[in-house]
Order: structure tokens, then C-alpha cells, then sequence
């Protein structure tokens, strides 16, 4: 059980024409780890990741996620996880409860468990008496509260988070850290991209990827070590140095 | 199924929550049936017409009542010469004259043969054509009637003359039309669409932070859509002369003058639409509400405007297009000088000052 | 000289249902030849506070004035002589590289040749790139063309509106660096941005914070305002220790920090050792503790509390 891995990828490669945008990466991750995903814009990260969710085809090489094949099984690997980004994250012309209900009701939750969701859920954030307001007149840092609580309603085994905290006032980021936490501690494996290097110290283990490859992964206190480096920042800023992609 | 279902009722939470897009789905509906089923309509009712007659006996005066008494006909005018009718077809006043010759009813009870001649305006060939078969009808009706009775038949003959438009051709009709939503369309549309796509991406932010005077940027954005507009009309008028065989029977010169006068009507429009709109969407839906579609419907080209209802053809007149229409035709099909169109340039020319006018004043020189 | 004098400036967004204080009496002032930040997440207000400085929104209340110019009356003074680079970088996407710095040199009558040594360097490593549209350059590109249309007309007074958001950290810290070069041509330079760490590359800043200034002062000045005992600590059961110390009624706050968790203190008295104590009594393993001198990044979030 210590050992279940619920991701694994095996030279995963997408390319696009003649640009190879990920680079035959090989990772693994277990569950319950808290797995920082990193890299510079255009390093790859976003194309591996939506290959990792189902919803691009790999060009080659081999992935699981919870299990499940990306080539065959995508549409159970959607089932099983959950999905937040910094782009989107809530309909903002719905209220909170009726936001929870969707979702929930798309992920095949009973009625009477979204009810238990919706209560338990609003109960952790505070938000009691906020019901049917709408997701629009909160604030950016509660939304994405939100937004991760919800990505998490149906229990899935693993939880891709995509930069979930830019632009967020620090104690924010930190109440949302502690979020990620409590998830991770429940069993829920979660899988994250930030630009925040000290976020990238919170997890449990770290890849770096540059170019379409991973160049680094370990955990943080061993790359800082391997670096010389006194931050994860220090880390990333030396290994995005040697980059030649500089897109996106 | 219940994981459809839930969709389906986000899905009616977003449209209900969007007080626009549902005052577009309800309404939109009603004011359609209303303006088709009453309003709008190609058959021809209470079209202004004169009669010219020569003999004004019995028999002219019984088929000119019964023409008069026709719902399809709005007698206007007893004219006395045919230069007046000429006179009264050039300023617009009548679709039809119906011309009796003298001794109408002495020829026909002496000879059993005489004529009436229909004059019709033919720059709208659908409605020409319609109004001299309904008055073709009706002359019929009254030769029917007075042959009841007689061993020799009567034969009123009818002699029908297209004006401006011989051969009946659609294009005569359609072309003013055409350039006239043209010209609103590029101009009007595109020029709001420019304007506003400017300050969505955000680079409108920083050239107005800068020595450049708002209302120049506005007027640097409108001169290449001026100049495209041209371009169409020219491209427009080569077409219906060379391809379509249509004629610009007057003067170039005016109708080129009298197009780059409502070109600038046009774009003050869109940049009126360009003040008040925030996204493209907002843009080109104003544009096509406010534009596109009154054009379309009251500009007459399409349905004529004295078929509507009153209430209609009042709003007509506030439609720029609709000048435009009749005064492209009367210079390119009618052939006429400008002394037949100056009220309705005087018109366009007011309502292009009025629009330029609310643009200045309102135009903002602030983000908000 | 005053080269920005803002006093007690408010400003309000009225939607039908809600208004919205976007800045709440926010009175600074910024000298001139000064690298000045202003740090503070999404929603504090520091787009709004730029957008009146650059004249292009008139405040609800208050004063303003660039370079002597009052933002109200004297706009267009102020437009002819400041430098704004707003959000997202705004460039002509389907213009070139070229095309859009001519365009901007032009609308301030003058020319690329003119001032080119004020953006030669930072020129210089996108002139390869002429040719290309703006819309097909990367993040890091993007910013040095944008900056370079910004400076093309040698502002006296630079705006940049979150110039590094979105941008990678190589080419962040790279865009620092040509701002202090800028620093030495005399021009006075406003930056806003949501990363605290940028605030130590300041002159001085003002941390913002829902319409409020937190604080203005130079980034020394800051961290010397933090009052209370402050300890960095960890263990290897992080999550279980952050919890044990929070509930501990002598402790003001325990945030993590990366590797290290964070620890404010009440009071001065016996700080390490209640911390020791608290570690002590958990079990936990590999147990550190360390006294810290805070970031901007401490002083934010306390002041964000008071």
C-alpha cells in the first residue's frame, strides 16, 4: 500500500510536427505524495500534464494515472481525478452551492452525499451563511479555496493542480497550502506546478523540466544539496539557465 | 442521466443569470412575428399614384374611380400635362401614372377599341410590375362589365411603359441597396469592431497615455475603412455596369460625392457604437441591431416603405440608409441631377453633424 | 524634487448590485531617480492606483501629481512624459518587433534613432527578432519589447504595471537587473508586482493590500519595523508541528516557509524556550530551530493581520 503508485510514466513523448514539446520523461509518483511538478514556461509542463489527465494522446512511451492507461482509458482516468487551474476554476455567475452541486452531480455524487459535501465543505472554509452568493463577488483567494475543495468533492486518488496559487496575498497561499495538506493527509495524492519556489519546498518530491525533459527529481532538501543551493529557487534558477527553449 | 441532467440545469442558470442574451431569446421572437406578419410585406397596398386624363368623360372617369376606390392604390395627383407627370415621377411622388387618352369613350363605343397607357416607375421592378397588373386587372374588370351587354366586343388595350428600367431588371433595385448596406456594414461595423478590439487587448491604455490626442486616434482609425468603402463602391459600380448590365444613368461625380457623404455617416455611427461598447461582441451586436438590420428592413429597398404602418414609416426616417437608397437611385437609375436629391443629402449631411456632435462630445478620453 | 505626490486618493467601482472600495485613502510619495515598488497580491488595488497616475482614470477622491503635474488637470503634460507599460504587456500582436517601436517612437515624435542608446541594451537581444510578430514572441521577449516601447521617448517618469507576472524566473531576474541600469539615466521608476521577494530590489516600496498601504518605507526599513521574536523552526513531521504550535496561546502566528516553518511570538519573554518546549513535547524528529530576521514577506503578512 506504502508503494501504490498512481502515476507512472514511462518515456512519455508528445511531439507536434517536428517540435518535440516533452522529451521521453520517466517519473513516478506514489500515493499520498505531495509531487511538485516545475519548470520555466514552455518547458513542457502543460502538455505533459494534459497528457496525464486524459485529454491529449501521447505520441509515445507509456503512463498510468490511478491505474488506468492514458491510451485506452481516459475517460476512467477523469473519473478518478480532480483538475484545478489558476485560469479557470468556478462558473462565476453561479452561486457557491449551486457550483458544488454541479460538479459533485458530474462526478456521479448521490444527492444525499452532495448534500453532506456541500455542508462539510462550507463548513471547513467558513463560509456558512454564503450559500448563494455568487462565485463572482468573492475574492480571488477564497475562489481558489474553493476551487480546490470542489476539485477534490468526489475523493479522487489524485489531484492535478495547475499554478493554483498566482497572484494570491501570502497568508492565502499558506491557508490554501494547508488545504493541500489536509487532502494529502486523507490519502489524496496531489500533483502541483507552481512558479512559487517555496511552495516547491512543501512537497515531497520535486521534478524540474526543461526543454520537454526532466532534468531534475528528488527531494527538495537532496536537490538543494546536489546544487549547493540554500533555495529551491537557487536550484531552479541554475537549471533554467541551461535552457534553449525560452517560449511559450 | 442525472450527470446530464445537472449540465442541462447549469446550462439554464447561465442564460437565465444573463439578462441580455434573455431579453434577445424572448423578445427577439415577438418582434419578428410582429414586424413580418404586419409590417414588413412585399405585397404592395396604398402605392400613390396620379392619373393623367385627357378625356374625362363616363367611361374614364367610372375606371378611374374604381382605381382610386382599390386598396392597392393612394390616388395622389390629377395631372394636366405630361411634363408633370415626368415632373411628379422625378421627385419621388408616385410609383404609377395612368395616362386616358382624349376621346377615350367615343373611341371605344365607335372604333370598340381603345387604350390607357401605364407609366410605372420600374427602379423597383417588383412593385412596378405588380401595379400595373393589379390596374391591368381592374381596367379588365370594367371591359368584362360593359361587354356584357354588347354583340361586338370592347377591347381596352393597355400599353405599359417601365421608366428608368426597361427591362424590369431586379439589379436596378438591388444594387442601391446592396451599396448602401455595404457602406454601413464596413463602415459602421468595422470601424466600431477596430476601435473597441483596441481597448480590449489593452494597447488603447497606452497610446492614450501619450502626446497623441484621443480624437486624432479615433479619426486615424476611420480613414482606412473611408478608403476601403470607396473601394467597394467603385468595385460595386464596376460590377453592376460591366457584369450585371445596370446603368449609372446620371452623374458619377454626385453619386461618388453623395457615397463618401454617407461613408462618413456611417463611420460616425460606428464611432458613436465605439464609445459605449466595451468587448467586439458588444460592438457588433449594436452594430447589427441598430444598423444592419434597420437597414435591411426600413431602408426600402427591400420592402417598400409605404406599405408599412405609419408608426413603421416614421421610424423609416431615421434610418440614414433610407436617404441614401433614394438618392442613389434617383441618380443611378432615374438619372436625375442633384436638384432632385438635395433634401436628402441636406438630411444625411444634419444627421451626420447631430452624430459627429454626441461622438465628441461623448467621446472619453479616460478609461472610464 | 517629488517626482510622484499621491495624497488620500480613493476610488470605487460601482457594479449595479455592490461598490467596491478599490483604494482606500492611499497617500505615498516617490522621489525622483527612485526604484519604487509596490508590492501586493491580485484585488489590492495597484492596477487602479496606476491607471490614475497615468491619468487614465480620474480618482474618486484625493491628489495626485507627476513631475509637478496634477493627474487631473494637467493630463496631458503628464502624457506626453511618462513611460506605461500595463499589464500583459500591451504590444500590437501581429505588428513586428520593428513595427511596434516605430509606432511608439513615432506617437511621441521621435524616433528609434534618437534615444536608441537608452534601449540599446536591452535591444540588442531582441533585435534578431525584428522581423517576427510581437504575438509569436515568448513571455521573456515580450517584456524587453514592451519596456523598450516604453522607454523610446526617454520618459522621465516609468509606470510598469506587474512586468514580470507570467514571466519565466530567468528572464525575471534578468528584467531587474536592466531596471537598475535604467536607474542610473535618472528616470524614476514605479513597479507593482505580486512577488514579495521582488520588494528587496527596490529603492523603497509601499506594500498594498485591499486599497490600504500597509506600509512605505525602503525594504530595511521594513523588516526593521518587525517588532516581534521571530523563529524559523522545522521537523520532519511538518504538518502535525505547524498544528502544535499554532494552538499554543503564547504563539502570534505559524506560517510555513518552504523548508522551515515561520514563528511569531506574542511577547519577547522566554520565546526560544516555549518553542523548544513545544517541540519537545511532540516527538518529533530532526527537530531545528533557528532566531531569523524576517522577509517582506513576514512583515506582510503581520501587518496584513494588524
Amino acid at each position: 500500500m506504502q508503494n501504490e503508485k498512481v502515476i507512472t510514466a514511462k518515456e512519455l513523448t508528445k511531439r507536434f510536427g517536428d517540435f518535440t514539446a516533452v522529451d521521453k520523461i520517466t517519473f513516478d509518483v506514489e500515493k499520498g505524495e505531495i509531487f511538485g511538478f516545475l519548470g520555466a514556461n514552455g518547458a513542457g509542463k502543460t502538455t505533459a500534464m494534459r497528457m496525464l489527465c486524459g485529454l491529449l494522446l501521447p505520441t509515445s512511451g507509456l503512463a498510468t494515472v490511478a491505474g488506468f492507461d492514458v491510451y485506452k482509458k481516459n475517460e476512467q482516468i477523469k473519473k478518478n481525478i480532480g483538475y484545478m487551474s489558476q485560469k479557470f476554476s468556478l462558473y462565476e455567475d453561479l452561486t457557491i452551492a449551486e457550483n458544488i452541486r454541479f460538479y459533485a452531480g458530474i462526478y456521479g455524487l448521490s444527492d444525499e452525499r452532495i448534500k453532506e459535501k456541500t455542508g462539510s465543505l462550507i463548513k471547513q472554509l467558513h463560509l456558512e451563511g454564503q450559500e448563494k452568493t455568487l462565485v463572482k463577488a468573492l475574492p480571488l483567494g477564497w475562489k481558489q479555496k474553493l476551487a480546490f475543495s470542489i476539485a477534490i468533492v468526489h475523493e479522487p486518488a489524485i489531484v492535478f493542480l495547475d499554478e493554483p496559487t498566482g497572484g494570491v496575498d501570502p497568508v492565502t497561499r499558506r491557508e490554501f497550502w494547508g488545504l493541500i495538506y489536509e487532502a494529502s493527509a486523507g490519502g489524496i495524492t496531489i500533483f502541483v506546478t507552481t512558479h512559487y519556489m517555496d511552495e516547491a519546498e512543501y512537497c515531497n518530491r520535486v521534478s524540474v523540466m526543461v526543454d520537454g525533459r526532466i532534468d531534475a527529481l528528488d527531494t527538495p532538501a537532496n536537490l538543494m544539496k546536489d546544487f549547493s543551493a540554500k533555495s529551491m529557487d537557487e536550484v531552479f534558477l541554475q537549471l533554467a539557465r541551461k535552457a534553449v527553449r525560452t517560449g511559450d | 442521466m442525472k450527470q446530464f441532467l445537472i449540465f442541462v440545469k447549469k446550462e439554464w442558470l447561465h442564460i437565465w443569470r444573463d439578462r441580455r442574451t434573455l431579453f434577445i431569446l424572448i423578445w427577439m421572437p415577438v418582434v419578428q412575428i410582429i414586424l413580418y406578419g404586419f409590417a414588413l410585406t412585399n405585397e404592395v397596398k396604398n402605392s400613390n399614384i396620379a392619373i393623367f386624363d385627357q378625356s374625362k368623360d363616363e367611361a374614364t372617369t367610372t375606371i378611374s374611380d374604381e382605381i382610386a376606390a382599390s386598396r392597392y392604390f393612394n390616388l395622389v395627383k390629377n395631372v394636366y400635362s405630361y411634363d408633370d407627370i415626368g415632373g411628379t415621377f422625378r421627385q419621388g411622388k408616385i410609383r404609377m401614372a395612368i395616362v386616358f387618352p382624349r376621346n377615350f369613350r367615343y373611341d371605344l363605343l365607335h372604333g370598340n377599341r381603345a387604350q390607357i397607357q401605364l407609366i410605372a416607375d420600374a427602379s423597383d421592378p417588383n412593385t412596378a410590375n405588380t401595379l400595373t397588373n393589379y390596374a391591368s386587372a381592374i381596367i379588365n374588370d370594367y371591359q368584362q362589365s360593359v361587354n356584357q351587354n354588347e354583340a361586338l366586343p370592347y377591347t381596352i388595350k393597355t400599353q405599359v411603359r417601365m421608366l428608368y428600367n426597361p427591362e424590369l431588371k431586379g439589379a436596378y433595385s438591388f444594387v442601391p441597396g446592396v451599396m448602401a448596406l455595404v457602406l454601413m456594414l464596413v463602415c459602421a461595423m468595422m470601424t466600431s469592431i477596430a476601435i473597441v478590439k483596441e481597448k480590449e487587448m489593452g494597447t488603447m491604455e497606452v497610446i492614450l497615455v501619450s502626446p497623441l490626442k484621443p480624437f486624432r486616434i479615433i479619426i486615424a482609425k476611420t480613414i482606412p475603412y473611408l478608403l476601403v468603402s470607396l473601394l467597394n463602391i467603385a468595385s460595386i459600380l464596376l460590377l453592376s455596369v460591366y457584369v450585371l448590365d445596370v446603368p449609372i444613368v446620371g452623374s458619377l461625380t454626385l453619386l461618388m460625392a453623395e457615397s463618401t457623404l454617407f461613408t462618413i455617416t456611417s463611420l460616425s455611427i460606428g464611432i458613436l457604437i465605439s464609445n459605449t461598447a466595451k468587448t467586439q461582441q458588444t460592438a457588433m451586436f449594436m452594430a447589427l441591431m441598430s444598423l444592419f438590420l434597420p437597414t435591411l428592413l426600413f431602408s426600402g429597398f427591400l420592402f417598400p416603405i409605404e406599405n408599412m404602418p405609419i408608426p413603421l414609416q416614421v421610424i423609416s426616417n431615421i434610418v440614414p440608409s433610407k436617404w441614401y437608397y433614394i438618392i442613389v437611385k434617383n441618380i443611378m437609375i432615374k438619372g436625375l441631377g442633384f436638384e432632385a436629391v438635395w433634401k436628402e443629402t441636406m438630411i444625411l449631411v444634419a444627421m451626420t453633424a447631430a452624430l459627429l456632435g454626441i461622438s465628441i462630445y461623448k467621446f472619453k478620453i479616460r478609461l472610464a | 524634487m517629488q517626482s510622484v505626490l499621491v495624497e488620500n486618493i480613493t476610488q470605487n467601482y460601482r457594479t449595479k448590485k455592490t461598490v467596491v472600495e478599490a483604494l482606500k485613502g492611499v497617500s505615498f510619495s516617490v522621489n525622483k531617480g527612485e526604484i519604487f515598488g509596490i508590492i501586493g497580491p491580485d484585488g489590492a488595488g495597484k492596477t487602479s492606483l496606476f491607471r490614475i497616475l497615468t491619468t487614465l482614470l480620474l480618482a474618486e477622491s484625493g491628489n495626485a501629481s507627476v513631475d509637478g503635474f496634477d493627474v487631473v488637470k494637467d493630463y496631458k503634460q503628464i502624457r506626453n512624459r511618462v513611460g506605461y507599460m500595463p499589464g500583459r504587456f500591451s504590444l500590437y500582436q501581429d505588428l513586428s518587433v520593428q513595427e511596434n517601436l516605430e509606432f511608439f517612437a513615432t506617437i511621441f515624435n521621435t524616433s528609434i534613432e534618437e534615444n536608441y542608446d537608452l534601449i540599446k541594451e536591452i535591444y540588442q537581444q531582441i533585435e534578431p527578432f525584428k522581423t517576427r510578430k510581437a504575438g509569436q514572441l515568448s513571455g521573456g521577449m515580450k517584456q524587453k519589447l514592451a519596456l523598450c516601447c516604453a522607454l523610446i521617448h526617454k520618459p522621465s517618469v516609468l509606470f510598469l504595471d506587474e512586468p514580470t507576472t507570467g514571466v519565466d524566473a530567468v528572464s525575471r531576474k534578468e528584467f531587474w537587473e536592466m531596471l537598475h541600469r535604467l536607474k542610473l539615466q535618472g528616470i524614476t521608476i514605479l513597479v507593482s508586482t505580486a512577488y514579495m521577494d521582488e520588494a528587496g530590489l527596490c529603492d523603497r516600496v509601499a506594500l498594498i493590500q485591499k486599497g490600504e498601504i500597509l506600509s512605505v518605507n525602503t525594504p530595511r526599513g521594513i523588516i526593521s519595523e518587525f517588532e516581534k521574536p521571530l523563529w524559523s523552526i522545522r521537523a520532519n513531521e511538518m504538518f502535525r508541528l505547524m498544528n502544535a504550535i499554532k494552538d499554543d496561546p503564547s504563539v502570534e502566528s505559524c506560517y510555513p516557509f518552504g523548508q522551515y516553518h515561520h514563528v511569531v511570538f506574542k511577547t519577547q519573554e522566554n520565546s526560544r524556550q516555549k518553542l523548544e518546549q513545544i517541540a519537545k513535547q511532540g516527538n518529533y524528529t530532526d527537530v531545528e530551530v533557528h532566531p531569523i530576521e524576517p522577509n517582506i514577506e513576514d512583515c506582510f503578512m503581520a501587518l496584513m493581520k494588524d
